[in-house]
């Protein structure tokens, strides 16, 4: 990722958050959560800022951060591909589409590509479970797939900027 | 003008939605539009219909029509045929698998699907627009807050939950009205009530259909819970996996606090609720009640032993009540109708109704609700449409990672907590996962345990390390290097981490493992004895292999990128196992199908 | 909202708007609005309906149309089963028509029997 994400501007989002929130009961779940959402990621700079102002540890910061699985350390890539792996999916076959999309992308579960353009990952349920086995490109759901779908929906955002 | 002679309702839940629910929704409105019918019908978005196999799906009142898997091209044709001239769209109807007659089904109540059901957690999913708070009132929404209020005292709402015999939904089993008594005799000045929205069982999502189609039930529960134990605040703690629920909870409970039913001084009688969403971030253990106090307090969310319990020491310290959606969203219809009308369904020990998941390999995925005591056959064959693609039914799948396996013996069992955990099984969030005579039950519980490792928050050795041992040797088991001493070592440890884990995630998550064993043993030694697996899905126990029939067309051959495949015209061709690396791409070239797995 | 009275109150007014969808009870005037209906002027008399039901706040009244119902001749044609009643058909509707069957029919429960089929030559 050559993308700067760490902007001032970010910063000033960042603060304007902790402000709101450090007055409430157990302000740092919600204040993560924010985090998150406006840097992408929450490396280490950032933790360092919420634990100054919250006057928490950084270890304890660091520790939930790394505890949930929705926090991250690093920025996803620009398409972020979620297989579902519930159990509704599984039994109707989501490994072999996470095979096949690993394959297409060159990209191993979990990890981002060399360009940033992909991320992948094996989710838990979705919830779509009638729709089995699904898998999601950001905000975009597919569901009842086939392997056949797989190489049309990758080509897709391959395409795209 | 409020008064339309035809409501449409669109399925906004969210596996409608993601197959294209909105812009079905937007078609409609502007077809509408342009037929000038817009004044005369109109749309509803609703919540989950239940049978979400079938979404995107419309429901056309006052008939009731229920339009299946909707495209596009369809909306124009339900606008002037139906909602125009007034002809029901009958190729566009949803189709009753289950029925025994060929008829279409013109009204959803006429549903096969719908009729041996009893929706009362989900009576308002499918038929209320969540997002707008009358239409819940409507209903006779936040009449029972009301009721609770003025002509009850706590005490008297807390028996009432006690003589309901309301059970917890989430799992566990526990009389509600008992957790609501210690709380209030809890001593303490500042309680909570709390809402545990933080399903996480693979395959159940009946919380999540709760929250997206009927949030109002839920403040109003959550209200009336605080009323009965003297609480002034309220936490719901909700997956961020679950977008659509946060957003309509969020929605509902600002609509609440601007018409005043949540605030101060609610409906007049000096009482005082607020309420506050807290996400989760993607952690199973939170769905713990201790893991998910400690999240809320802005910590890992790992579990703390228990005494003391939330009852005592909850959230912040302090005496808290923690229920799950389903067992709050029936609480208003008992305060309202009375604990009698509650237990005039289930079993003694488990009165009322309960929503499963049905997922996996059956026809009709989707929400039930049912009366507790109804069989496993009748909801897995009646309701839930029998297993697809002519295949057998194997086994049932009860309580996600917590649960276990029941098999075609146990179809007549009917279910409820207890009998369910005398199987081996549990209730736990009603998850129900069927599977068939190609899913290898081995694998099954490998896929169950690879969870809970990944979940396994690493505070107590014997979860942390004790799954991790039963993962390994359950791999080495499908890989076919297990031996009979390592299903006997499965057995003892799985045994161990039961009774010394700290938390429910560690007692429960040998259960899948320990339940595959007892019923499906024979699986197991096949995999360990004859390097085989029955179900043909461990690839590394698969061979392909040419059986009699061989016209020696040579097209296997060709295809087989390793050249495994030998054999002359004409002759008899044989794949070398050495070389074989089990692509099957040589499988459907054979124009006489004698290429198998075995 | 300061009283258990005005949510009761906020629920009976409410109730029209989704009412439809509740369990089918009460009276159901149906409306032929095939294309033969639509052209002898069926969509001015359901709007007068509808109109005429939402003015008297008339609830379990479902107003709903169908396709052809076969006498095109006589079209306008409206039918209205109320519980309990056998089917009245009326024939060859107008606005005003429209509205006196709702004030003498579905709310007086006097048939207008001018206005029915057995009256059409």
């Amino acid at each position: 990722m050559t993308k700067n994400f760490l902007t001032e501007e970010n910063f000033v989002k960042l603060h304007r958050v902790i402000d709101a929130h450090k007055d409430m009961q157990g302000p740092l779940m919600p204040i993560l959560h924010e985090a998150q959402h406006i840097f992408g990621a929450i490396p280490i700079e950032v933790q360092k800022v919420i634990s100054e102002k919250l006057n928490t540890p950084l270890a304890e910061i660091y520790g939930v951060v790394t505890f949930y699985s929705q926090f991250t350390l690093e920025p996803k890539g620009e398409f972020l591909i979620g297989i579902c792996l519930g159990t509704a999916c599984y039994v109707r076959g989501a490994q072999q589409i996470i095979d096949k999309i690993c394959e297409l992308t060159g990209v191993a579960v979990g990890k981002t590509s060399a360009d940033g353009k992909f991320s992948i990952e094996a989710t838990r349920c979705i919830g779509a479970c009638g729709l089995a086995p699904v898998l999601t490109v950001n905000e975009d759901v597919y569901g009842r797939l086939t392997l056949n779908d797989i190489p049309g929906i990758v080509q897709k955002y391959k395409g795209a900027n | 003008m409020d008064f339309y002679r035809s409501h449409v309702l669109v399925c906004g839940g969210t596996g409608c939605v993601s197959s294209g629910a909105y812009t079905i929704e937007e078609m409609f409105n502007n077809a509408l539009v342009a037929k000038g019918l817009d004044k005369e019908v109109k749309v509803v978005r609703t919540g989950c219909f239940g049978l979400c196999e079938a979404g995107p799906i419309c429901i056309v009142y006052p008939e009731g029509s229920f339009y299946s898997r909707v495209e596009q091209k369809d909306v124009e044709r339900i606008v002037d045929e139906h909602l125009l001239k007034g002809r029901i769209v009958k190729d566009l109807l949803y189709v009753d698998k289950a029925a025994t007659v060929t008829d279409i089904q013109t009204s959803i109540s006429d549903v096969t699907f719908y009729k041996k059901q009893k929706r009362v957690a989900l009576a308002n999913c499918g038929v209320i627009n969540p997002e707008i708070i009358e239409e819940y009132i409507a209903f006779d929404g936040y009449q029972a807050l009301g009721k609770a209020l003025t002509e009850m005292t706590p005490v008297d709402v807390i028996n009432e939950m006690k003589k309901s015999g309301l059970r917890g939904r989430g799992g566990g089993g526990f009389p509600t009205g008992l957790k609501w008594e210690f709380t209030s005799k809890s001593p303490g000045d500042i309680k909570y009530v709390a809402c545990n929205a933080d399903e996480g069982d693979p395959g159940a999502f009946m919380d999540r259909s709760v929250l997206e189609g009927d949030p109002h039930c839920i403040i109003e529960a959550m209200a009336i819970a605080a009323y009965a134990i003297g609480a002034e605040k309220g936490y719901v703690y909700i997956r961020a996996e679950y977008p659509i629920a946060v957003k309509r909870l969020g929605i509902a409970i600002a609509q609440a606090n601007e018409m005043g039913l949540l605030g101060k001084d609610i409906l007049g009688s000096g009482f005082n609720f607020e309420m506050e969403i807290r996400l989760g971030a993607g952690a199973f253990v939170c769905g713990e009640e201790t893991a998910l106090i400690a999240s809320i307090e802005g910590e890992r969310g790992m579990p703390r032993p228990k005494p003391p319990f939330p009852a005592q020491k909850g959230i912040f310290g302090k005496p808290t009540v923690i229920n799950n959606v389903e067992t709050y969203a029936v609480v208003p219809q008992i305060i309202l109708k009375g604990a009698d009308w509650f237990t005039s369904f289930g079993t003694e020990k488990s009165p009322g109704t309960k929503v499963f998941a049905l997922g996996g390999k059956i026809n009709n995925t989707g929400l039930v609700e049912i009366p507790m005591g109804t069989s496993l056959k009748e909801v897995i064959f009646d309701i839930g449409g029998g297993i697809p693609d002519g295949r057998k039914f194997k086994a049932v799948q009860t309580g996600g990672p917590s649960g276990g396996c029941l098999t075609e013996a146990h179809l007549d069992t009917p279910i409820d907590f207890d009998t369910l955990t005398a199987l081996g099984s549990m209730m736990g969030s009603g998850g129900m996962i069927v599977v068939d005579d190609s899913n290898c039950m081995v694998d099954f519980a490998r896929f169950f345990l690879d969870f809970t490792v990944d979940e396994s928050c690493g505070k107590c050795v014997p979860c942390r390390e004790g799954t991790k041992r039963m993962l390994e040797m359950l791999e080495k088991i499908t890989s076919g290097n297990g031996t009979m001493q390592d299903l006997d070592k499965l057995e003892e440890l799985a045994y161990a981490i039961k009774d010394s884990s700290l938390c429910g995630l560690g007692q429960t998550a040998p259960n899948p493992v320990l339940s595959t064993l007892k019923y499906f043993k024979d699986e197991y030694i096949a995999h360990v004895v004859d390097k085989k697996c029955p179900a043909g899905m461990c690839q590394d126990l698969l061979s392909i292999v040419i059986v009699d029939g061989c016209i020696g067309c040579t097209a296997c051959k060709r295809v087989c990128p390793v050249d495994a495949i030998s054999g002359e015209v004409k002759q008899n061709h044989v794949i070398d196992q050495a070389k074989c690396i089990k692509c099957g791409a040589c499988i459907p070239k054979c124009p006489k199908k004698v290429i198998v797995k075995q | 909202m300061k009283s258990l009275a005005e949510l009761t109150k906020l629920r009976d007014e409410s109730l029209k708007r989704v009412d439809l969808r509740k369990e089918r009870k009460g009276t159901r005037i149906v409306v032929g609005m095939a294309t033969c209906g639509i052209a002898a002027g069926a969509r001015p008399v359901l709007a007068a309906l509808m109109d005429e039901a939402q003015k008297r706040g008339l609830k379990d009244v479902e107003i709903t149309q169908t396709g052809c119902i076969g006498v095109c001749r006589l079209e306008p044609l409206v039918e209205v089963y109320k519980e309990g009643e056998d089917k009245v058909t009326y024939v060859e509707l107008t606005e005003e028509k429209a509205r006196r069957i709702i004030a003498e029919h579905i709310v007086n429960g006097h048939i207008v029997t001018e206005l029915t089929i057995g009256a059409a030559k």
